[in-house]
């Protein structure tokens, strides 16, 4: 079904070893600036954010979901105390889906591997996209349920 | 001079590490809490990442091995929603922190995979299947659903539009 090319297991395995020592210095030093980040901004700090306003709040809540970093479970548990605040479902879908879809923190190394263009194009276009997902997401709920 | 050529031989990528190391640094220094509350949230995340690390490491050697460049050129590179499927799945399916899976698709791309397949990937590595019962908890299934299709159908515009995008700046 696929060529084989002369290339062993063995090479394989050492170009792949290779592929990520050059990556490591990166992705250490993103593990660090997340970890030091995610001590420094305290969980209220996101929820003092927002104003209550729909339009605002979807810009706000992609500005934050894009800046914050870490494990999709926190997003979830920071929208759901966004909701019980008042904040609007638009602007808390535009933060869980900016969370996991912009990388601000993890910039430098989606430059330095994947290239800088690429990075600030992909970012950029998910940053407005996040807003868009949240205004179509919460509409056809509304239509549909 | 040979310092010197020493020096500027050295990846700009450890002049981050270095970077970030001297910042831990002088946390150390001047609060000490601060510190130590940062790097026991590293050390939790390593301990975590180490699986991740292997998985990956596993799957590109698997790549390097069966996923060569014309291999690439053949599924990837042909017309159709074929292509597009398949980085949707791979996408959907990869587990991880987004950033581990840069090297491997650093690799793809010099194998012939374009910008906008790997943006598509990258896109939908935002759906996570084992974390979908819990945002069912935190909102409601009909809201997850209709979120998810949309993350997916959206995930495609962003592959097609940076690959315009991408190729506009090329042209440049």
């Amino acid at each position: 079904m696929v060529k084989m090319e002369n290339n062993n297991f063995k090479q394989s395995a050492y170009k792949a070893a290779k592929g990520l020592w050059m990556a490591f210095p990166m992705i250490l030093g993103t593990i660090l600036l997340i970890s030091l980040i995610s001590t420094l901004v305290p969980k209220s700090f996101y929820i003092s954010l927002f104003m209550k306003n729909s339009f605002l709040d979807s810009f706000i809540g992609s500005l934050v979901g894009s800046i914050s970093a870490g494990n999709p479970i926190t997003s979830y548990i920071f929208g759901g105390e966004m909701l019980k605040q008042g904040v609007g479902l638009i602007a808390v879908t535009a933060f869980l889906v900016s969370w996991v879809t912009v990388g601000i923190i993890q910039l430098p190394a989606e430059s330095a591997i994947l290239g800088k263009k690429f990075a600030i194009l992909r970012n950029i276009s998910a940053f407005i996209l996040s807003i868009i997902v949240a205004i179509l997401t919460v509409l056809i709920l509304e239509v549909l349920v | 001079m040979k310092f010197k050529e020493k020096i500027k031989r050295i990846p700009k990528s450890w002049y981050f590490l270095i970077s970030i190391v001297l910042i831990y640094f002088l946390f150390s220094l001047f609060n000490k809490e601060i510190y130590l509350e940062s790097v026991g949230f590293f050390t939790e995340l390593i301990y975590k990442m180490i699986p991740i690390f292997i998985l990956v490491f596993v799957l590109m050697s698997i790549s390097n091995y069966f996923i060569t460049p014309k291999f690439v050129i053949k599924h990837l590179k042909e017309k159709g929603i074929k292509k597009w499927v398949f980085v949707i799945i791979g996408g959907i399916l990869s587990s991880g922190p987004i950033y581990m899976w840069y090297p491997l698709l650093a690799d793809l791309k010099n194998k012939g995979l374009n910008n906008g397949l790997i943006a598509c990937f990258l896109y939908n590595r935002a759906i996570k299947i084992p974390l979908i019962p819990l945002a069912i908890i935190y909102f409601s299934w009909q809201y997850i659903v209709i979120l998810l299709v949309v993350m997916v159908f959206t995930s495609v515009i962003q592959g097609i539009l940076l690959n315009k995008l991408m190729d506009v700046k090329n042209e440049n």
